[in-house]
């Protein structure tokens, strides 16, 4: 076993540090060392999306990312969407819409939807499911959480319009 | 982007009056589903947890001839490795578990093999540890010698007099007689009705087909996982992924004969489950490595571990036979062979009694066997067997329609199952609502749209699944605020805690967010029967009016109290208590903040047992296109169209349907189990075994229809597992009308699509 490694990184808006072993993946390490269980493993190997966290605002699963590439990164998880004690809009839309049933995939969707919204609020149909297709969900069929999508860009161009207006 | 039609009706029953059913409240557990807390079997944190690592076989069948862990329990952070010798010996018991029976031995030796290994992936050895690393580390330090046997992973190949025999102490159960030589058939059925052979003789057009289907996996996202504790007490307390806390301590309990009363259960929010996480792989393991090692012990799967250790469908072989007089089915018979993988008790039993179900046909015969072969034991996948049993029966009806020149939902409305038909295996249908799923079908903007392109066809199918009742119970404690907490013992899979506390507040007269559901572990609620069967929002629905109707009698006997007079003379309706014969009147909440002055507080309880089915019909509608370069079928279109009884919460019946028909279209067009030569799987990997994306699939329309199921107050049917049923005969058959060609072997994959249609092309030449 070769010897834990520092790293410094910032998850959520906050400064985090952490001790991990070279072969540990990312999700490990949030899981079971900083104890942000929101990601989830399904897979292990990057098939089902489960575990998508941003990383710099890109969405990556991960369980394919080593903890030690981190250092110094902006990293996104679940946790991180809700913000002073409101929920973002995907979140909302999702419980209105529902667009969850067993909920094991939310954190995962929710993320790389957060990521396609943050770049275009009025993404097509075809545009979501596109970017969603790394992200395996089993029990909804995606009908609806395409449309909770749609509808949290709807939400998000309101804000913007709102804050242009004032 | 919405399209310009209504993409969800609900066709309500005209007699409709609820306040709180059929609105769509957010879930209650929705918050924490969608910030990341809500506890997953994986979450679950013990101080000074170990973590464990299961061996399993690289062969398919094989010898067991010694396993020497010596070098594995020495192995730098390893606490404990176990095989099947700590087990103990259950050669001869049986358990019930509700859904039915299961063979304790067989059950053990799934869990850990005994003497031979039966399946590629079949559980060896376990291993605790203080990190999953060591615990891997010390996997590939265990030595088991084995004698490799020949192997075989397709039923009729397994059905074979000089197949290689799995078991030397399963034989063939013929109607109550026992074969007298061993066999690797464990079961033969057989239902008849009517004179068969006379009835086909008297008929105009006769069509028999063959159909094959491949294994097919639940697939859902999260891996089975458990937790145990075995604490110096004796007391067992295991935290698992689960979809019946209450079978998973019996079937515990009883592997390791320990009583039941020694177990707790605590069901952990569950990742999906589909039939696949009833029986138990994980539980027996971890608690046996937590007794030998005295700390908390959990296992989590890998992916490859889910594929090649846990339950996938049956594979399958179906003969259907159907003699038609002018356009009145006269005549039919099945012949059904199912694999049940390694241990006997498949999925046989209801793909016979749902082979014929949707159709009224005075002469039936159905013979059905059950096979163990060389794959993990089968276990059940929403709707268990009826889906292969649709694929065959639909396909062939769709011929028949094709044959006669008639429209395939006239002919299916001609000959539709009603109230009073007899099923074959015996049963009458009371009141149920195939008829009304085929109306809407016909009247819908899909059907009367017309489809145009080349390569493009649209195919119809109609879908049945019982929908079990089975034991439930709830409690329910009134607060003074007029609030209510509600525990039930089922696990929530899709918002069942919404669907039944909502039958709870239409029964107090309050609002569903009024409601504080939650899931109790086995000791904190009456024993409940699994999250199956499409049972939760029907039968423990009902113990939660039940129990809504104790408290309303408790909460009379308080009015009573105040007034001063006999509680007999209190009435409730729409959430007021009156008086009989006084004009005195106190609402829910009213009389709720009377609580500690009038005695202190209120539990309510029901358990239920609701016998018989309720009875679920679905029609499905799907427009394809066939890309004849490659065979790949795209959906371009999809209606599904199901009778619900009464949906109690719409979004979550519609997401049964959706969801159903997306897994059905996955077994359809992808999915299958890949053997090599050997009898090992070779697509153990999401990437691989291609369950349906986002991209693969269009929006799901649904349509539902709401024909009361009698045996209920609320007119609840369950909805989870009818969905499946219809799609890969809905898609055959757009398939052939888009390329004139019939698929008569799941998955209709591209290569195999591909290849039919060069076999079509070449017989035109």
């Amino acid at each position: 076993m070769a010897k834990k490694r520092h790293v410094t990184t910032t998850i959520n808006g906050e400064a985090a540090e952490f001790l991990c072993e070279p072969r540990q993946s990312l999700l490990e390490v949030l899981r079971d060392t900083l104890g942000l269980t929101g990601s989830k493993e399904g897979c292990n190997n990057g098939n089902c999306g489960a575990c998508t966290v941003l990383l710099d605002g890109v969405p990556v699963d991960s369980c394919l990312v080593l903890a030690v590439e981190v250092e110094g990164a902006q990293i996104i998880t679940v946790e991180g969407l809700a913000s002073e004690g409101h929920l973002h809009p995907l979140q909302q839309c999702f419980l209105e819409g529902a667009a969850l049933q067993c909920g094991i995939c939310t954190p995962g969707f929710l993320v790389t939807a957060k990521a396609l919204l943050d770049h275009d609020p009025a993404p097509s149909e075809r545009q979501i499911r596109f970017e969603l297709a790394g992200n395996i969900c089993r029990c909804t069929g995606y009908d609806k959480i395409v449309r909770a999508v749609q509808a949290a860009g709807r939400k998000l161009q309101e804000h913007q319009r709102e804050q242009q207006r004032t | 982007m919405d399209r310009d039609f209504n993409h969800s009706q609900v066709i309500k029953d005209p007699a409709d009056r609820y306040q709180v059913l059929g609105t769509r409240p957010v879930r209650h557990d929705g918050v924490d589903k969608v910030t990341g807390r809500a506890v997953y079997g994986n979450d679950v944190k013990l101080p000074g947890l170990l973590h464990g690592r299961i061996l399993r076989s690289p062969h398919a069948h094989a010898r067991i001839k010694s396993i020497d862990t010596r070098a594995a329990e020495k192995h730098p952070g390893v606490f404990a490795v176990i095989t099947s010798a700590d087990f103990p010996d259950l050669r001869t018991k049986t358990a019930h578990l509700g859904e039915g029976a299961v063979d304790l031995a067989h059950l053990a030796a799934n869990c850990l093999a005994r003497e031979k290994v039966l399946y590629r992936g079949h559980a060896v050895a376990a291993v605790a540890a203080r990190s999953v690393h060591d615990a891997e580390a010390a996997l590939a330090k265990i030595r088991v010698e084995y004698e490799r046997l020949p192997a075989v992973t397709w039923v009729l190949d397994a059905m074979a007099d000089d197949a290689p025999l799995l078991h030397y102490n399963v034989f063939t159960d013929e109607m109550g007689r026992k074969s007298a030589k061993p066999s690797n058939i464990s079961q033969h059925l057989h239902f008849e009705h009517g004179d068969v052979d006379k009835a086909f003789a008297g008929c105009d057009i006769v069509v028999e087909r063959e159909f094959r289907t491949a294994s097919v996996h639940q697939g859902y996202i999260e891996p089975h996982v458990s937790t145990a504790l075995w604490n110096q007490d004796g007391h067992l307390k295991i935290w698992t992924s689960t979809q019946g806390a209450f079978t998973a301590r019996q079937q515990t309990a009883e592997l390791l004969e320990i009583p039941v009363s020694q177990v707790t259960v605590v069901p952990c929010e569950i990742g999906g489950g589909f039939g696949g996480k009833i029986a138990v792989y994980l539980e027996p393991v971890v608690a046996l490595l937590s007794r030998k090692t005295g700390r908390p012990v959990k296992i989590h799967m890998t992916r490859a571990e889910v594929f090649e250790g846990t339950g996938p469908t049956p594979g399958s072989f179906l003969r259907v036979k159907v003699g038609m007089k002018k356009r009145k089915m006269h005549a039919a018979e099945a012949w059904l062979a199912y694999d049940a993988g390694a241990f006997p008790g498949g999925m046989i039993g209801p793909g016979c009694m749902c082979v014929f179900s949707c159709y009224d046909i005075p002469h039936a015969r159905v013979d059905g066997y059950d096979v163990c072969l060389n794959k993990p034991k089968t276990q059940a996948y929403r709707a268990p067997g009826a889906t292969h049993a649709a694929f065959a029966m639909e396909s062939v009806v769709d011929e028949i329609a094709e044959r006669l020149g008639v429209d395939p939902i006239d002919l299916r409305l001609e000959n539709a199952a009603k109230e009073g038909t007899r099923r074959v295996d015996g049963p009458v249908y009371p009141r149920i609502g195939l008829v009304e799923t085929l109306e809407a079908a016909k009247k819908h903007d899909h059907w009367r749209s017309r489809l145009e392109g080349p390569n493009r066809g649209r195919g119809v199918a109609s879908g049945f699944w019982f929908n079990i009742g089975l034991k439930s119970s709830a409690t329910v404690h009134l607060n003074p605020d007029g609030k209510v907490s509600l525990l039930e013992g089922s696990t929530d899979i899709g918002g069942t805690r919404t669907s039944v506390a909502m039958q709870l507040a239409e029964t107090l007269g309050i609002a569903a967010a009024d409601v504080h559901p939650q899931v109790a572990d086995t000791d904190g609620v009456g024993y409940t029967d699994v999250t199956g069967g499409s049972r939760v929002t029907f039968a423990t629905g009902l113990a939660a009016h039940e129990a809504g109707k104790d408290l309303i009698r408790q909460l009379c006997e308080r009015a009573a109290l105040i007034w001063e007079c006999a509680p007999d003379l209190v009435r409730f309706a729409a959430g007021v208590f009156t008086h009989a014969k006084e004009k005195k009147s106190l609402t829910f909440r009213e009389l709720a903040a009377e609580l500690h002055e009038t005695g202190g507080t209120i539990t309510a309880r029901a358990t239920v047992d609701p016998q018989g089915a309720t009875n679920g019909f679905g029609t499905h509608i799907v427009d394809v296109e066939v890309d004849p370069e490659t065979g790949k079928v795209t959906v371009l279109r999809y209606t599904a169209i199901q009778d619900a009884g009464k949906a109690v919460h719409p979004s979550y019946v519609e997401g049964q349907m959706q969801g159903g028909a997306v897994q059905g279209i996955g077994w359809a067009l992808n999915e299958e189990y890949i053997f090599d030569g050997e009898g090992r799987m070779t697509n153990p990997t999401m990437l691989d075994y291609r369950m349906p994306t986002a991209l693969d699939v269009p929006m799901i329309d649904t349509v539902i229809v709401e024909v009361p199921n009698p045996s209920h107050p609320f007119g609840v049917r369950g909805v989870g597992e009818t969905p499946i049923v219809a799609p890969p005969a809905a898609i055959a058959n757009a398939i052939h009308a888009a390329t004139g060609v019939r698929l008569r072997e799941l998955p209709m994959s591209p290569p195999r699509v591909w290849a039919a249609l060069e076999a079509a092309l070449r017989r035109e030449e």
